[in-house]
Order: structure tokens, then sequence, then C-alpha cells
């Protein structure tokens, strides 16, 4: 590792990468979360229309199905529209952009809830350690969509009713956080604890530095690496966790349909022979999950072969 | 030995009254019930009448001691929509999540040890491999999906299943079952499919993993040098060495098959306490939320219990292991 070369060189002769390009099922998992993700972003450009926008609606292009003209407008929807004539693709890509943004933050409040956690009950010992850590044995005795499912209502049950949609979106964002942040604070923990025992942590305390600026400072760095891996993998968990929710009709609210919600209003038209309203946001979901879960076991057997 | 039971026992004891302290708390101060209980046009006497009569002003660890109580009486209070006991509400709908969790943790233990077995023995084989890779789309599948693809295939396209309801039922006692009749049954195959198939999987990859792993070991090749036929070193000597995880893993989700049973029930709207539990949390319907959180609560308990007792009993380095760490 010479200091000459640049970053991304190094990057590009890394083990890391080079596994990465040895792994064609890798390779085409990030290229679909890469497209997923830019798609979301950008969803205000690339979607053909804006379908929140009711003026632009037309009723009459209700049911039309993908890649064939509208029997009374004529008009052409690449994937079909649904009940009220609403175009379907751009339905799916604002749809990806709430589920997207569920996933990613309710990830990030797990992952700093659980590493801060996780971080303090390792460093302190004692009883901190005790108490988080029975906590978190208790907490994964129940699955992570029921605990996610019960904050869901119990928080619907102290918001007064005016706010409930206004608010549903934190609301999913919070309950799934809160119910994902075992593993982070689990693993976590276990490396403070070798981490701490090592020279450079005392070398830290001998010159007079606080417990709080060790902590953030010169353990944490140490600590993240795994961090990344779980981090993947609960994402996949924390999409399909907000798909389930909304699908339930207990998550994202009507305004702001998620993949979730549009796979349970296409549930309601299968049978009067209208599929594609339902398989196409369903492929969608399956596509992100499905390839968010490969890059994080392909990033867990690169990283961190132990976690296996 | 039995210094462990005891400990693991008072363990379990104290998770329970944490489990009633929240679903008390969410009970007692979630929404009002006294507003949900008089309406709006209640005078202060009527509201005042009602809060002495539920106990609201009591403090706060009796009003918790009563609770308790009450919900050792199977009393859980009534529910704000339609004002039945919820007590009465659980008791009519759980044959229905019973029998379709149990229908479905069988399925998937016996479907899945079975392939489990296959995919080892044939471990190179094409159709063993195509069990693998297909393995892993049903563990990214939501359970949610497979159940609306399972509906899309079998009952719209193909007609052969129904894609909702329990079917008729035939009364046993206090007992509602499904089991008794054809349409009970076929109505059964879709939901326990969408139920099971996650476990299903998770068992196969796990029966996979400790046959290879057995299969290695020198006991099997001895067995096999005595010229034990094939069948009799598979399911004779591998497949006993591979249960005691396999059981484990199997109890440990059966609590996973409860609390899923709430998104079956929703896609297949079978009349289960899953469909009424979501229904609750549409509504903010507090006292059956926190009887369902109850109930649910012992069940994992009990059954976190059970298998943690069991491996004690069954494997001896987990005893040991536990003794060591004690007396030291």
């Amino acid at each position: 590792m010479s200091g000459e070369k640049s970053l991304m060189s190094r990057f590009g002769e890394s083990d890391f990468f080079y596994s990465f390009k040895r792994s064609p099922v890798t390779l085409v998992s990030f290229a679909v979360v890469l497209l997923l993700i830019l798609l979301a972003v950008f969803a205000d450009l690339v979607a053909p229309t804006n379908p929140f926008d009711v003026g632009s609606l037309n009723l009459m292009n209700g049911f039309t199905p993908p890649m064939q003209p509208n029997a009374f407008t004529g008009e052409v929807f690449f994937l079909g529209t649904d009940d009220q004539g609403r175009d379907l693709l751009s339905a799916i890509i604002f749809g990806l952009r709430v589920s997207l943004f569920v996933g990613l933050t309710a990830v990030a409040f797990a992952m700093l809830l659980g590493v801060s956690l996780g971080l303090w009950a390792g460093y302190r010992g004692g009883w901190v350690d005790s108490l988080i850590m029975r906590a978190a044995d208790i907490q994964v005795t129940f699955p992570s969509i029921l605990i996610a499912m019960l904050i869901f209502g119990i928080a619907r049950g102290l918001l007064p009713p005016s706010m409930r949609d206004e608010l549903a979106i934190s609301v999913l964002i919070i309950s799934i956080g809160l119910s994902e942040w075992v593993p982070f604070a689990r693993t976590v923990r276990g490396t403070t604890l070798v981490e701490k025992e090592k020279e450079y942590v005392q070398a830290a305390r001998l010159i007079g530095l606080g417990s709080g600026q060790i902590m953030l400072r010169h353990i944490l760095p140490n600590v993240l690496s795994p961090v990344l891996v779980i981090a993947t993998i609960t994402l996949a968990l924390a999409i399909i966790a907000e798909a389930t929710l909304s699908f339930l009709g207990v998550g994202a609210p009507p305004t702001e349909p998620s993949l979730g919600t549009l796979i349970r209003i296409g549930q309601d038209f299968l049978f009067s022979g209208e599929w594609w309203i339902l398989i196409f946001p369903a492929a969608t979901l399956l596509a992100l999950a499905l390839s968010v879960n490969l890059l994080g076991d392909w990033l867990r057997d690169t990283l961190n072969p132990r976690l296996k | 030995m039995l210094l462990i039971i005891f400990r693991r026992l008072g363990q379990s004891i104290f998770v329970l009254f944490l489990v009633a302290f929240v679903s008390f708390m969410m009970f007692r101060y979630v929404g009002n019930p006294v507003d949900n209980l008089l309406g709006q046009e209640a005078t202060v006497e009527q509201r005042d009448a009602l809060i002495e009569a539920l106990g609201l002003n009591d403090p706060l660890h009796e009003q918790y001691f009563g609770f308790v109580v009450r919900a050792l009486q199977f009393d859980f209070g009534n529910s704000y929509r339609g004002a039945l006991p919820v007590a009465d509400m659980i008791l009519e709908r759980l044959p229905a999540t019973l029998e379709l969790a149990l229908v479905s943790a069988i399925l998937a233990m016996l479907v899945g040890t079975l392939l489990g077995i296959y995919t080892a023995i044939r471990r190179d084989g094409f159709l063993a491999n195509f069990i693998m890779s297909s393995s892993l789309i049903g563990v990214s599948l939501p359970t949610f999906l497979i159940g609306v693809l399972l509906i899309w295939l079998f009952s719209v396209e193909l007609g052969w299943l129904p894609s909702f309801g329990r079917g008729e039922t035939v009364q046993v006692g206090f007992w509602s079952t499904g089991l008794l009749t054809v349409s009970g049954l076929k109505s059964l195959v879709l939901p326990a499919i969408t139920l099971g198939l996650y476990q299903m999987t998770l068992i196969m990859r796990l029966v996979r993993a400790e046959m290879l792993e057995i299969l290695r070991q020198d006991f099997i090749r001895f067995a096999r040098a005595r010229g034990l036929s094939e069948r009799v070193v598979y399911f004779g000597h591998a497949l006993k060495n591979t249960l005691v995880p396999v059981i484990t893993v199997a109890g440990l989700q059966l609590g996973a098959i409860v609390a899923f049973a709430i998104i079956t029930e929703t896609v297949f709207q079978w009349p289960g306490v899953g469909l009424m539990f979501i229904n609750a949390v549409f509504f903010v319907d507090i006292p059956v939320m926190s009887a369902y959180l109850l109930l649910v609560g012992t069940l994992f308990v009990v059954i976190n219990l059970i298998v943690d007792l069991l491996y004690l009993a069954i494997d001896p380095r987990i005893r040991d292991g536990q003794l060591k760490r004690q007396n030291s």
C-alpha cells in the first residue's frame, strides 16, 4: 500500500473488488439495486406521469392492459394502468421510493441505536451490560415483524386520529427500526469487549481521555466492519417488513403508497383478470429483496466469513 | 441440574410478568378506556362511576395486580368495537389459528426433513441443486407474496382450490374444526403451504448441512464397511444424529409460525386470532391488542422454556457446560 497510488486504484487491486468482479450473481444484484435506487431517487424525472396528480388521471384509461392501446382513448401504457387509470410504471417508481426510503432510514435508525447500545454495553460492562443484553435476549424471542406491528399499533393508539396518516411513515420507520436493533448491538458489544483490552485503548485511557471520546474516536472505527454486513442483511428484512405492514393495511398511508400497498390494491383485481396490477409491483419487490439479500450474503462471505 | 431448571423457570416467570406489564400499560394508558366505553355524551357522574368501577383511581401496583389476576382467569375486558368480551372472541377464533399453525408446522418438518436428506445425499445432482437455488428465492419472498402468488396460480388461473375462508367447519364441543370436511381440507391447503414454506426451507437447509457434516464422520464409514445398506446408513445412522438441532429449531419456529399466521390469515381471510389482531391494530382496539400480546407472549415463553429444557435433557454437553460456568 504505497502512498502514491490513488484510492481508486488501490480499491481496484483489492481482494474485495476482485471477488466482486468474479461473482456474476453479485454483479447482477448490484446492478439491480443500483438501478432501483436511481429510479427511486430520480422518480420525478424518470416516471412518465405523476401518479399523485389527480388532475392528470383519466378514468377512461382505467384497466388498460400493458403495451396495448386503451379501447377508448387509444393511449398506450408500458405496464398498463390500475382501476383509476393511473400509469402503473409511475406508481411503481414512486412506490419504490417510499419502500426504499422507509427501509434505508429504518436500518439507519436501528444501526444508530444498536451500535450505541452495543458500544456502551461492551465498554461499561457491569449492570449496563446486563440490562441491555437481557433486553436484547428477551426481544429476540419474539419475531421482529410482530414487534414492529405492536409498536405500530401502540403508536396509532397514542396519536390523535387526525395525525395518524400524516405521521404513518415516521411511525413505520421507528417501529421497524426498534424491531431490528438487536443484531447490531450484539455484534458491536462482542467486538468492543475484545477491542477494549487492547493496548491502544489503554494508551488512550492513560493520556486521560474521557470514556465517551475513547468509545467514539478509538473503539468505534474498529468495530464497524461487521456492522456493514448486518446493515445490508437488515435492509432486506426492513424492506420486506415495510411491504408486509403496508400490505396488511397498517403501514404506508393511501396517500403515499409503497410497493406493499400497490400489491394489496392489485390483489383486489386478481379475480377479475387484471393480473398486471398485482404482478408488476410484486416482481419489483421480489427483485429488490432478492438482490439486496444476495449482496448481503456476498458481503458476509467476503468481509467476515466468521459471521456465517 | 435442578438449580439450572429453577433458574430457567424463574427467568421465564420474570419475562411473563414483563409481558403482562407491557400489555397492562397498553390497556391502561394507550387510548382512553373511559371515553371508549362511554362515548361523547356521558355526564361527569357517569364518568366518575365508571372510573370507580374500573378501579382506575386505585394505586398503580394494585391495578397491575388486578390485571394479572383477571388475565389468569381469562378475563381481558371487552373489545372497543362491538363490546364483546375479548376472551370469547379469542376462544371462538383460536381453533382456526391452531389448526393452521399445526398443519403448516407438520408439513414444514416432514417435507423439509425429506428434502434436506435428499439434497444431502444427491449433493451434486441436478434436482438437488435446483431445490437448493430455488430455496434461496423462497427465503427472499415475503410470506404475503407467496400467498398472493399461490392464489393467483391455484385459485384464479387453475381454479383448483378456494382462495379465502375455512370452508365448512364441524363443531366438536367448543372446537370448530375444518379438518373433517372436504371443503375445509381444500381451504387449508394454500394457507398451510404459505405459512409453512419459510420454515420448510429453513429446516431443509439445516438438515442438509447437518447430514453433510455427519456423513463425513467415521462411524458412517464403518457402517458402510460393515456392509449395511444405504438406506440403513442414511436413515438409521445419519438421520438420527441430525435430529437434535432440527427439533430445537422447529420448536423455536413454532412461535414464528404463530406470528406469521397474522399475515397468512389476512391474505386468505382465515378467521383466526391473527386476523383479529390485525383488525385490532387497524381500528386501535386496545383490549384486543393487549390480550393478543399476553397470549402470544405466554406461548413464546412456554415454547422457549420447553425447548431449553429439552435441550438440557438431550445434550449432555450443554448440561455440563452450564454447570461449569456456575461453579467457576
